[in-house]
């Protein structure tokens, strides 16, 4: 049954990842006093690009082309690694975090040396503030998950999301709502929405992850919009099993209850995004480092 | 047997070598008896070692010699074993590249004493792992570091070649002295040096002498910081076979004697393994630091070379961290990973240095920022290089992510302990700090190194005139490429390599154990891996499948409407760099120049960034300038007056005569 649910986890995130880029646009324009766009309007958009025929730069190679669609596998890859809340992933194993943000790093590496194939300095620009940007990431995420882990005693991403809130308590305490909020900065930074980047210009304004795909177009964009949305899912997901406190026991239960809870961090992003301007690039890593600091924190409290 | 084809490959590697050296014409003959006798006696010493794998029996011969404490005493365990794989497969590789590599210096270099030496490195580097005897170890190590010093100091009618060969050769004997001092305390009071003799040290600082000892002189050949600061000159300095060499398996052999003498002085106290763990992670984090503000190519990979020594060490630190606290898993991920990550960094690093040589051969230049757009002109170097990148960065489903994988899953072992001690669990977070650093900066790193070598616009006219590597220096590069992406498939594979290594060094049952564990885990990741590789050709056959029967266009990058961009509107490697290095300037302290001419209309403007070794500058060059200094004050003794000298004998005679006649 458990692993039934571990397939189906997976098909719902291929299925409503991009239904997560409606929410949020959604929930933006309500604050905005805004209809906004329909709901699933990141899925016109997808078969819209899948439709076009392609414009390759003379300067690009086959790096180029191969970016987006390793990028897409590498994340595809990520999200059976994931629990769905209780539910153990696709393929867990212990250690299978650490599989998780390598082969995130994997995809974020084939989009820059992709963004650098272009030989402008616009792209090369967004992608040396990605590396940037990743290097503190990454090690809060890792952090984060060593903190999760020392509570649970254990080390497997399903092992430690069930063991999270086994006792309906968490072993953690405040220890957990630290990391979720250390978790939710890496959200915005990985995901490249406000205060880190603005997803919604698409041409000068946007500084880091819109930048790096400025030349890809038709069926590759498609790629790399999907892979967004999906990655999206991903660090939601985290998020949510952290904060959600439910086990009923029952695998669809929960399932439901992680994917609402999943629509509700993107709502929150959307609020989030609603409220705050974008930050100047040079505090982007005194953002990040803020999260880092909460880890520590964390840490700390773990470690008494 | 076994011991027999180990001395047959060590003496064709000697007579080869020799041979070289007096077939030193114009023609190939030095080229082909060199690489020839260098692949024949790699396949001898892999047979050798690969039996004893493979049955299990160590081998060893004991002969006499007639120096004092010394023995001719070879052995070969499954630890040596591994190294003598790792030292073969580099030193084979290196010697089919150097065939065409040097033919660039045919006629105008001495190439015969070049093959002699790297015959006689391979041969010295074999010794020192199967050495078993003190005097024949010290011996050993001291041929390795010469015949190195010579092949560094091949061009040496350049100055700055002479500068890296003069500082190679004194932190190589600082380090000497130290084995020295090591030896004679491990020997104590006995009449021979055999290591199987060595009685463990008497109480805890004696042994904690020893290991200082240890760590210091196998740590100035390794490249701890900051003892490192020879390779970032070295390196560069020397042909590219001979870096990939220096850089792939000859800083290992200071790994290899620091775990062969740590398993010699008995039960670790926990603060070997925390020692072993900040020096780790501060090389690895220091030193791809260093590596990112580079702007040549292979001194770059000479600082990547202290951060996976860095990478390594952590692995040793959790090592004996474990078997302190009595924690065999940590211990043998620990130990396994680093091995591991011994032949994956041998690998990926020589294969990086192949490439960079390759580039530089190609483009007569290994300044990063005048290189650009060499995929189109040498593909295949650029796939190879572009493959040893990733795997550099441990990407998965590359080899440097498994072994990276198993220290980190030893690491998070600690942090996630049952009975979790404050203090173990901080050195599991150190490891795992220092590791996700490492990763993110090595990531950015060689984002920028195959980004702008061989991506884009090509950036000065040498770069656009390139042209492919000749067939030996492909076939290198090919091989190495392929076993990268082989050992990161098969991890389980990779780790049965070593267990008996491990197993060896740990001593017990539990390590079958934990080995068949990691082995577990591997498989999930081949796994993992195998299903990205297949989930990537599905979307590649996809878009070729939409894309196919519609309008492809071709054109200029479009970036916003650029109508006429030009090669040097790119980025640039110091430009991509920059915010990584701004963030961390409190510690590499970059050094920037902005020239403007004043005035209404400046028309002429300037920006260049440099960043020394600031340990080269801060540490040791105050200290050799006053060594220096007290050597000025004695040179009034010694100015070469000979009458002066034989006022010496005269008065050391009048000396002695008195003491004998009271």
């Amino acid at each position: 049954m458990n692993i039934i649910a571990s397939i189906i986890h997976v098909l719902l995130a291929l299925i409503l990842s991009p239904l997560l880029v409606g929410i949020i646009n959604r929930t933006k324009a309500k604050f905005a006093g805004r209809k906004g766009q329909p709901l699933l309007q990141a899925y016109y958009d997808l078969i819209k690009l899948l439709k076009k025929g392609s414009v390759y730069s003379t300067t690009s190679t086959w790096v180029f082309r191969l970016g987006p669609v390793a990028a897409l596998s590498a994340v595809i890859i990520s999200i059976m690694i994931i629990p769905s809340g209780g539910i153990g992933g696709m393929l867990a194993f212990p250690g299978d975090f650490i599989l998780m943000a390598y082969i995130l790093g994997m995809a974020r590496f084939v989009t820059v040396i992709a963004a650098m194939d272009t030989g402008s300095a616009f792209e090369g620009m967004g992608a040396s503030r990605e590396v940037q940007f990743a290097i503190i990431a990454e090690v809060v995420l890792l952090l984060g998950l060593a903190v999760l882990a020392a509570g649970t005693r254990e080390i497997s991403l399903s092992g430690i999301y069930s063991g999270l809130w086994d006792n309906s308590a968490s072993p953690l305490g405040p220890a957990a709502f630290l990391v979720f909020f250390a978790f939710l900065i890496v959200l915005l930074a990985e995901n490249a929405r406000i205060p880190v980047d603005d997803p919604n210009t698409h041409l000068e304004l946007t500084m880091i992850h819109e930048v790096m795909v400025l030349d890809h177009g038709g069926v590759d964009l498609a790629f790399i919009q999907y892979g967004a949305s999906l990655k999206l899912w991903l660090f939601s997901a985290l998020l949510v099993g952290i904060a959600m406190p439910l086990r009923t026991g029952d695998p669809l239960t929960d399932m439901a209850v992680n994917v609402i809870g999943i629509f509700a961090v993107a709502v929150l992003v959307g609020i989030i995004e609603s409220g705050m301007a974008r930050l100047r690039l040079l505090h982007v890593p005194q953002m990040l480092i803020v999260a880092l600091s909460v880890t520590v924190a964390a840490l700390l409290w773990t470690l008494r | 047997m076994t011991m027999g084809l180990m001395l047959a490959s060590l003496a064709i590697l000697f007579s080869g070598g020799i041979a070289a050296a007096f077939a030193n014409g114009p023609g190939k003959a030095a080229s082909r008896i060199g690489a020839a006798s260098c692949v024949a006696g790699a396949v001898l010493a892999v047979i050798a070692a690969g039996t004893v794998l493979w049955s299990g029996n160590d081998s060893s011969i004991r002969m006499a010699w007639q120096v004092p404490f010394a023995s001719f005493y070879i052995a070969i365990d499954p630890l040596s074993a591994f190294f003598i794989i790792t030292i073969s497969l580099v030193c084979a590789l290196a010697a089919i590249y150097g065939t065409a590599y040097l033919d660039a210096w045919r006629g105008k270099k001495s190439l015969g004493a070049a093959w002699c030496f790297f015959n006689l490195l391979f041969a010295s580097m074999l010794l020192v792992v199967v050495s078993r005897n003190g005097i024949l170890f010290l011996v050993a190590w001291e041929a390795m570091s010469l015949s190195s010093f010579f092949l560094v100091m091949f061009e040496h009618e350049k100055p700055e070649v002479r500068e890296a060969g003069w500082v190679y050769l004194i932190a190589a004997h600082v380090g000497q002295a130290c084995l020295m001092f090591l030896f004679v305390l491990l020997g104590g009071q006995n009449a021979s040096l055999d290591f199987d003799k060595f009685a463990l040290p008497m109480g805890g600082a004696a042994a904690g002498t020893m290991f200082i000892l240890a760590v210091a002189g196998f740590g100035a050949k390794a490249g701890f910081l900051p003892l490192h600061v020879w390779l970032p000159d070295a390196h560069p300095a020397a042909p590219s076979h001979v870096s990939a060499v220096m850089s792939g398996v000859m800083i290992k052999m200071g790994i290899y004697g620091l775990i062969r003498i740590v398993s010699l002085l008995g039960m670790p106290p926990q603060w070997w393994g925390w020692t072993l763990l900040v020096i780790g992670a501060v090389s690895g984090v220091m030193g791809v630091l260093f590596a990112l503000a580079q702007h040549d190519i292979k001194r770059l990979l000479a600082y990547h070379s202290v951060e996976n020594i860095g990478i390594i060490t952590i692995g040793l630190g959790l090592w004996l961290l474990g078997v302190s606290i009595n924690n065999p898993a940590v211990a043998a991920l620990g130990l396994m990973g680093g091995l591991l990550h011994v032949l994956n960094h041998a690998i990926f690093k020589s294969l990086l240095f192949f490439g960079a040589g390759a580039v530089a051969h190609a483009a007569g230049t290994r300044d990063m920022d005048l290189l650009g757009g060499l995929m189109k002109r040498m593909p295949h170097t650029a796939l190879a290089f572009g493959i040893g990148a990733a795997a550099i960065c441990g990407l998965p489903p590359l080899n440097g992510f498994v072994s990276e994988f198993l220290i980190y899953i030893g690491a998070f072992g600690l942090v996630a302990r049952a009975d979790a001690l404050a203090s173990p669990m901080a050195g599991g977070l150190i490891a795992l700090t220092a590791l996700g650093l490492i990763g993110g900066l090595a990531a950015a790193c060689f984002a920028k190194v195959f980004g702008i070598v061989f991506l884009g616009e090509p950036r000065s006219g040498a770069s656009a005139r390139a042209h492919e590597a000749p067939k030996p220096m492909i076939f290198a590069m090919t091989f190495l490429a392929a076993l990268c992406i082989i050992l990161g498939l098969a991890g389980p594979l990779a780790v049965k390599l070593i267990t008996p290594a491990a197993v060896q060094l740990l001593g017990d049952g539990k390590v079958q154990e934990i080995s068949a564990m990691a082995c577990a885990i591997l498989l999930k990741i081949s796994i993992a891996g195998g299903a990205l590789i297949i989930i990537s050709g599905l979307f590649w056959g996809l878009r070729r499948l939409l894309l196919s029967g519609r309008v492809n266009a071709a054109g200029p990058t479009w970036d916003c409407g650029y109508s006429a961009p030009t090669s040097r509107m790119q980025y640039t490697a110091s430009s991509f760099a920059w915010p990584v290095i701004n963030m961390f300037r409190w510690v590499v302290r970059p050094r920037l120049h902005v020239g403007m001419r004043k005035g209404l209309f400046p028309h002429y403007a300037e920006l260049s960034s440099h960043t020394d070794d600031i340990f080269r500058q801060g540490l040791f060059a105050p200290i050799f300038r006053s060594i220096s200094r007290m050597a000025q004050r004695v040179h009034v003794l010694q100015e070469g007056r000979n009458q002066l000298y034989v006022l010496y004998i005269a008065i050391t005679i009048l000396v002695l005569l008195l003491v004998k006649v009271r």
